[in-house]
């Protein structure tokens, strides 16, 4: 048994030790926002906030995570898909296949609390998920709308994205 | 098209659709992906509800449903198709609503929503016609309603954004209001239907905003591997590494006692699965499980020898020759100047992020299987085979996939295990997820392949003579041995071939030959987001700018000499360059390449901006696309479809699938590298459309991608590249 404190409550799930956190949210929790894409925090699809700072949990056993720990999840970022993130990723279409982008919002929004006007620098470093898709071109574009830097207006008039 | 269906039929037939709606307008309202039952938002209209046809059903409240049987994997084909219909049907485009339509409806309808397959950038270009024509002729049906209500001739109405007016009189009504009248009507004969022209276009054509984006936002989407139905078991595989191997024994008693372990069993000839109460619980037993493996024949078979074997075709006798104009090998060997290339790309893997998975569920007289498939056709029919079911006791609900590009099209390898293991379950929906190191080393891989390319130039640097020959793995050999005919595989010169209209050679000559021996290895091979103009591309593209060295001449000058009978892919060639800035000068140690092919029925030209490090570091900086694809639905998703062939071309620069001990050594992302956001370049896209045809978007643009930058990298360090990954060259991507 652990205690996991999710999205603001908390939720006995009944696993051994050695569980991923990750399979704990999925399977026991029962929320699938949260993606398996590689088990070896590799790829990202699994990234979750965990007292605020961005983790892969397909690789942190729930005996690491305290009843205290605060976890928020692809579900738990806002009530409506209101945080700026989703709403920048909304209002230039970033996702395609849409798979990877639990994890891609999740370390995006991480950024964007730590350092709320980013770089592209800053963007590379911390923006290591994986996207099979190739949606980077855009999730760069919306972390600079996310951040105010540009609008989505005057991103898509930059951006070299055709009209016809 | 045929329509006899009557509103209330169709609010029975409704409840068994798997649903796909999707929040209209991008709004914050949310889209639901059901697993199975009716759509919340059509269930809570109730009756009043009316299929116009089969495209287009009209709610009360002026909501139009627009049905297709397409899968969507992200590359945007259903809000592209909802824009053809709702265009013709002229509906608000607010108000539209989507909703996918099972495998087995459409057999049960005499497949009155044709083609289910989507692959080979089919999407738009093979369905535009008829859904077009299924939206025009509702919106035929709607007005001709109002026009009967209103008692006046159907040519005195008229339809803006769903309301319908009569100039004369001032009345005016909407959609919903007539729908049911509308429904009874008889459709109007094909011939009386006229197409609009796409200069009078308002929703296609247009850079909207997708329908299935919201739900990609807050985790709502429900992908195959999210899928929770009462009562489900987990399942985990694991296939003899070795292709061609067997499993011979495993040992159930070390994991029998495991926690929620329920079964371990035999699911083919060569793979072993555990059942449990969840996945994690099976994964963590799998990979306990003692397992002996046969490894076969193949256990010898590596990188190395595949290349030796590959070699070989390169130099014989057994190939065909596909193009064989004038005399290419004696043009060549009697020119003032020649040179040879030998070039060559390995194996690569699909990759998805969402790992192969299907849930099965058997009963005694139905076969129900919920899977992310590029074809529930063929989902269907392997369910029916495997299950022992008719078509008819079989239905497939297909899910929105987390990635395709060729993976989950004709190979149903994952619906054949599925339901192996589900036959072990009467009654029990089991779901079966691989793991990302089983989805690596079981894939359908693109095909390894070489090239021996030699050319002349004569004194005034004009080519003399072309001749390639392509050897490599056959994916027909492997996948649909009945289309190889007459012992030549086209396929693999897909791209080189001198037909217009799908492939086409952008180039001719007087002394031209093409060919191809075909040399196949144990690894399966499919087809991968743009099939083999991939390699095909990178052989030709890279090598003409090998011969325009050669020759003195510019690159892009030395292709157009070659161009003059190919207006089309002169054309893209010319816009990419321009748009460019070609032979303008650049930053300091900045260098371009160029490249042009043809795929899927379009054109496309790239132009890649490059600097090489003294250490190797090649950093991409800007790539620049023109692609004519004839007629484009929405210009923004044809954008993002050529931003990401450029992720997914570049990715082959880093990696790829090698094989030792007759197995794949690239089991998961540390050391199947993916490229990331910081290698990505900035991407520009123009379409100089020239509106005579329909083209595919999602492939065409990704052989062009490889070439333009190796290209660059030539420019660069003055030396060609000729094989992949970059790292075999001592270059690594930054």
């Amino acid at each position: 048994m652990a205690q996991l404190n999710i999205n603001g409550r908390s939720h006995q799930v009944d696993v051994e030790p050695d569980t991923p956190l990750l399979w704990a949210i999925r399977e026991q929790v029962g929320l699938t926002g949260t993606k398996y894409g590689c088990g070896v925090a590799q790829c990202g699809a699994c990234s979750v906030h965990l007292n605020g700072e961005v983790v892969r949990s397909c690789s942190i056993p729930v005996s690491a995570v305290k009843p205290t720990d605060r976890i928020t999840t692809i579900e738990g970022l806002s009530k409506d898909s209101s945080h700026p993130v989703q709403k920048a990723w909304a209002a230039i279409d970033v996702p395609q296949c849409g798979y990877c982008q639990s994890g891609q919002i999740m370390a995006a929004a991480a950024l964007l609390a730590k350092k709320p006007k980013p770089t592209d620098k800053d963007i590379d470093e911390a923006m290591s998920n994986i996207c099979r898709c190739g949606t980077y071109h855009r999730i760069r574009a919306a972390i600079h709308i996310a951040a105010g830097r540009v609008t989505a207006e005057t991103d898509i008039a930059a951006s070299g994205r055709p009209t016809v | 098209m045929k329509n006899t269906t009557s509103s209330k039929s169709v609010n029975i037939s409704r409840r068994q659709f798997l649903v796909g709606s999707a929040a209209a307008g991008g709004g914050l309202a949310l889209g639901f992906h059901l697993p199975f039952g009716v759509s919340t938002a059509v269930a809570a209209q109730g009756d009043g509800v009316a299929e116009i046809n089969a495209w287009v059903v009209v709610k009360p409240d002026d909501t139009c449903v627009i049905r297709f049987v397409r899968a969507e994997m992200g590359q945007g084909t259903r809000t592209g198709l909802a824009q053809l219909i709702a265009e013709e049907l002229g509906c608000d485009w607010s108000k539209v609503t989507t909703e996918s339509i099972t495998a087995g409806q459409n057999l049960a309808r005499k497949r009155v929503w044709r083609v289910m397959s989507t692959a080979g950038s089919r999407g738009i270009r093979e369905s535009q016609d008829y859904v077009r024509r299924g939206g025009a002729a509702a919106r035929m049906m709607l007005l001709q309603a109002a026009a009967n209500q209103w008692q006046v001739p159907v040519g005195e109405v008229s339809v803006t954004a769903g309301v319908i007016t009569h100039a004369g009189s001032g009345r005016s009504t909407t959609y919903g209001k007539v729908a049911a009248a509308a429904a009874k009507i008889a459709p109007p004969d094909e011939k009386s239907i006229v197409l609009k022209n796409h200069t009078d276009w308002k929703i296609a054509g247009k850079p909207l905003r997708r329908l299935d984006t919201a739900a990609k936002l807050n985790g709502s989407q429900v992908y195959g591997i999210d899928l929770k139905l009462p009562g489900m078991l987990h399942a985990t595989v694991k296939d003899c590494p070795v292709y061609g191997g067997k499993l011979v024994s495993f040992d159930e008693s070390k994991v029998a006692g495991m926690p929620g372990v329920k079964r371990v069993l035999r699911v083919n000839d060569s793979t072993v699965a555990v059942v449990a109460d969840t996945w994690w619980r099976a994964k963590k037993a799998l990979d306990a499980l003692p397992i002996v493996w046969d490894e076969g024949p193949n256990a010898k078979v590596n990188s190395a020898s595949i290349a030796e074997h590959l070699k070989s075709g390169l130099t014989s006798n057994d190939a065909f020759a596909d193009i064989n104009t004038g005399d290419a090998p004696k043009a060549i060997a009697a020119s003032a100047k020649k040179i040879e290339a030998v070039y060559s790309v390995p194996f690569t893997s699909h990759t998805t992020m969402e790992p192969m998975n299907c849930t099965v569920k058997l009963g005694a007289d139905k076969a129900e299987i919920w899977i992310p498939t590029q074809n529930a056709e063929a989902s269907l029919a392997a369910l029916s085979s495997s299950s022992g079911l008719p078509l008819d006791k079989c239905e497939v609900y297909g899910l929105d996939l987390g990635g395709g590009f060729g993976r989950r099209i004709g190979n149903q390898d994952v619906v054949r295990q599925g339901v192996a293991i589900a036959k072990a379950f009467p009654g029990t929906p089991v779901k079966m997820v691989w793991s990302r190191e089983e989805d690596q080393a079981h894939d359908f891989y693109r095909p390894i392949a070489q090239a021996r390319l030699a050319a002349g130039v004569d004194d005034g640097g004009n080519l003399t003579g072309l001749h390639i020959r392509v050897s490599g793995q056959s994916i027909n050999a492997f996948a649909n041995p009945a289309a190889i005919k007459d012992g030549k595989d086209r396929r693999q010169l897909q791209g080189l071939w001198p037909q217009p209209h799908d492939a086409q050679i952008g180039y001719t000559h007087a002394n031209l030959r093409t060919e191809y021996a075909m040399r196949n290895t144990h690894l399966p091979v499919g087809p991968w987001r743009g099939v083999n103009t991939n390699q095909n591309g990178i052989f030709l593209e890279c090598f003409m700018d090998e011969v325009a060295k050669l020759a003195g001449k510019d690159p892009l000058e030395f292709r157009r000499s070659l161009m003059s009978e190919r207006p089309k892919h002169l054309g893209v060639l010319n816009a990419a360059a321009e748009k460019a800035g070609w032979g303008k000068p650049l930053p300091k140690g900045v260098h371009r390449g160029i490249a042009q092919f043809m795929g899927y029925g379009s054109y496309s030209a790239a132009v890649a901006e490059v600097s090489v490090s003294s250490k190797g570091e090649v950093k991409v900086h800007r790539c620049v696309f023109a692609l004519d694809c004839g007629n484009v639905v929405n210009p923004d998703q044809v954008a993002a479809q050529i931003e990401g062939s450029v992720a997914y071309g570049m990715t082959t620069l880093h990696s790829e699938i090698s094989v030792a001990n007759g197995r794949v050594v690239e089991t998961n992302f540390h050391n199947f590298r993916v490229m990331q956001i910081a290698e990505m370049p900035k991407v520009e896209v123009v379409l100089p459309l020239t509106r005579d045809f329909w083209g595919g978007v999602g492939e065409p643009t990704i052989c062009v991608v490889v070439p333009a930058i190796l290209n660059a990298i030539h420019a660069a360090t003055g030396k060609p590249v000729r094989s992949l990954p970059l790292g075999k060259q001592g270059l690594t991507l930054v």
